[in-house]
């Protein structure tokens, strides 16, 4: 299952690193993390779906600690 | 400005402030140079804290070589040498720099999503109380609303009071009014021009056709383009190789001079100019405002590895019926037999066809003008391949091709016509022939000679006879082409061409999307023309014109040559100024001032660059 979100990433860089940490979880099939629309999507298993979103949000809060996804 | 924009411009005022006053302070020993160091650092603090903050928050995240800590080793050094000077401008003008930049980011990503936001955010509905705004979202699909003069209809649906001129103009990029009248589907996204509509909405709004344009268009940011793969996968190791130079640049070289301070601040310098910020935001700001400026002109581009193949197209097959034709047919002539009036062969040739749905059919009753009366035609058939037959009046009326004469014995007379000819006879005598032909899109051969002359292969594919085929090519100006085919072939004929180029450029098919949909996945390019409304074309095609003009082909091709234009310059530009004053640095030659430019000025040159895609063709 694939589900886009709306984010909130403050630079290009941030996006870049935040895009590898998220692709690199447990469970994530596909990630990608736009900088330039501020949206993010994710492929994952649907019935960890929720606790694998979980993951991205800490993992990417590790590198960017303003980083925020919109439910 | 943001609230975050805010506070780091308030930042950047109070730090210059505090800086311009340690310049003041007159250079004399004493207390004053305590005043004059306490002022220094009180601006490095509050220019620097966040960045200093976000190092140590990167190494306790395993996440060395960040700029956050290439700036903080540059700035703490310099102020470990005792230039507190260059310490808190470096700083100063990083900040200036990330501020510039989230405000020229923030500010395009503004302007392209206006671009795109056809999206109307209300829709009118009539309830007992008068008319009503509320969000299309809530509206289920079946519902009657209300479009009012100068509003964009919400929804698809279908008109059930009021006529007048539509704008398409959000959907294609040009004004061309469509007049529509009760029972007329329409598209969401369309600015009503003529009275107010009642419209019956056919679809939700999240199915209608502006939402699935904004969503393809957002989406595509998420399609990355091998360059800014590329680019990231650098960063990767680009950084890290800088920090370890300017380390070596550190301790080797004074171990044998022994000159310390100097070598240590060259490497200072180094790091300051090896932040890649410049490529990590200026070649996606490319990519996307290429999108977003082509959206503009009624192109809809799938992602940013669809700019990268439109750039390098080689190849372009294109359909006929459709694509490079109007794909509407028109009498063109009327031969009838001898001692037959005109009238009664073109009346005849229409009544025959009255139950026919065919293009042709269409054709033949909008010449005669006139339609048989229903209730006269006893018997309609079809004869698949050949024509038809009917009953009309009493007397039965053959029409059809040169296969149904043949098979019905009918003496006839054959017309070489590199259209299709219709031969028609009543009660088994010869009646006449009429020619029946399709008329070149306006730009066609306008856009045939602009790819051709940009260097790409033009071939047309098509489904008709050899005659027909040939005559068109000619018309175009198109040398390559094949008649003749079923879609199946029109697959493996694109395979064969992309296999041809061997990864050498890229084969583009353009088609109307409708039966072309498997060569479109196919082509490396998929292009679906007048795809306004047509969820498969969207679907299936990389590249989606909005209207049905060919010459869009070409204006795409242009954005995205464009695009990869800048793309390249900005990727040589900002490393090539970077190489410059690395080895300058290294050598002593370039101090500070311009390793800042090599960040900060390169970055914002860059960012401006590309902001220029967003510019209309």
């Amino acid at each position: 299952m694939t589900k886009k979100f709306n984010i909130e990433v403050d630079c290009a860089t941030c996006a870049a690193k935040v895009e590898d940490a998220i692709r690199s979880i447990p469970g994530v099939k596909s990630a990608s993390v736009s900088f330039m629309t501020q949206k993010m999507s994710l492929e994952a298993d649907e019935e960890r779906f929720p606790s694998i979103l979980k993951d991205c949000l800490k993992a990417a809060r590790k590198i960017e600690p303003e980083f925020d996804i919109e439910f | 400005m943001s609230k975050k924009e805010k506070k780091r411009f308030r930042r950047i005022l109070i730090s210059a402030v505090l800086t311009a006053a340690a310049l003041l302070v007159p250079d004399v020993p004493g207390w004053l140079g305590y005043v004059s160091v306490a002022l220094y650092l009180a601006a490095y603090v509050v220019s620097g804290s966040d960045v200093l903050i976000n190092a140590v928050r990167g190494i306790g995240s395993g996440s060395v070589f960040d700029e956050n800590f290439l700036m903080s080793v540059a700035t703490l050094g310099a102020i470990a040498l005792g230039d507190l000077t260059e310490a808190v401008s470096v700083m100063l003008f990083y900040q200036i720099g990330e501020l510039f930049q989230s405000l020229a980011v923030s500010r395009s990503r503004k302007n392209i999503t206006a671009l795109m936001d056809i999206r109307p955010d209300t829709a009118m509905i009539e309830t007992e109380s008068g008319m009503q705004e509320v969000d299309p979202e809530s509206i289920p699909e079946g519902s009657e609303i209300i479009v009012r003069t100068g509003d964009k209809i919400p929804i698809d649906g279908v008109v059930t009071e009021g006529s007048g001129e539509l704008n398409t103009a959000a959907l294609t990029g040009e004004s061309k009014p469509r007049y529509v009248v009760p029972g007329d589907e329409v598209i969401s996204g369309c600015v009503n021009n003529g009275t107010m509509l009642r419209i019956r909405t056919t679809k939700s709004f999240g199915e209608s056709t502006v939402s699935k344009i904004l969503e393809l268009v957002e989406n595509s940011s998420f399609k990355k383009a091998k360059a800014e793969a590329f680019i990231s996968r650098f960063a990767k190791y680009y950084t890290p190789a800088v920090c370890i130079a300017a380390l070596i640049l550190a301790v080797i070289p004074p171990l044998f001079t022994g000159s310390w301070s100097v070598w240590i601040h060259r490497a200072l310098t180094f790091l300051v100019i090896s932040c890649p910020c410049a490529l990590l935001l200026s070649i996606p700001l490319a990519f996307f405002g290429s999108i977003g400026g082509a959206s503009r002109s009624g192109i809809l581009i799938k992602g940013g590895t669809d700019v990268e193949s439109l750039a390098s197209i080689r190849t372009a097959v294109m359909d006929k019926t459709g694509t490079l034709t109007e794909g509407s047919f028109r009498v063109s002539g009327v031969s009838p037999a001898d001692g037959i009036a005109a009238d009664h062969l073109v009346n005849a040739a229409a009544a025959a066809e009255t139950y026919s749905t065919h293009p042709i059919a269409n054709a033949l009753r909008e010449y005669a003008g006139t339609t048989a009366d229903p209730s006269l035609i006893t018997e309609a058939s079809d004869i698949a391949g050949q024509g038809v037959r009917a009953v009309c009046g009493g007397s039965t009326i053959l029409a059809g091709n040169s296969k149904l004469m043949k098979a019905e014995n009918i003496a006839f007379v054959t017309e070489s016509f590199s259209g299709t000819t219709v031969y028609v006879a009543e009660n088994g005598q010869f009646l006449g022939s009429i020619r029946i032909s399709d008329s070149l899109k306006p730009t066609a051969a306008e856009t045939v000679g602009r790819l051709a002359s940009s260097g790409v292969r033009c071939v047309m594919l098509t489904g008709d006879s050899e005659n027909s085929a040939a005559s068109t090519a000619a018309e175009l100006g198109i040398s390559e082409y094949r008649a003749g085919l079923l879609p199946a072939d029109k697959v493996s004929f694109v395979e064969s061409l992309i296999s041809e180029l061997n990864g050498k450029g890229t084969v583009a098919f353009v088609g109307d999307g409708n039966n072309d949909a498997p060569v479109l996945m196919r082509a490396d390019v998929g292009i679906a023309m007048g795809a306004l409304g047509s969820d498969a074309a969207i679907e299936a095609a990389d590249i989606v014109l909005m209207d049905d003009d060919p010459s869009k082909i070409c204006t795409a091709m242009e954005i995205s040559r464009r695009c990869m234009r800048v793309v390249k310059e900005n990727i040589v530009f900002a490393l090539g100024i970077k190489a410059l004053c690395l080895i300058l640095g290294a050598l002593g030659i370039a101090g500070m001032w311009p390793a800042i430019f090599a960040d900060v000025g390169v970055m914002v040159i860059s960012v401006i660059n590309s902001a220029r895609l967003l510019k209309k063709i």
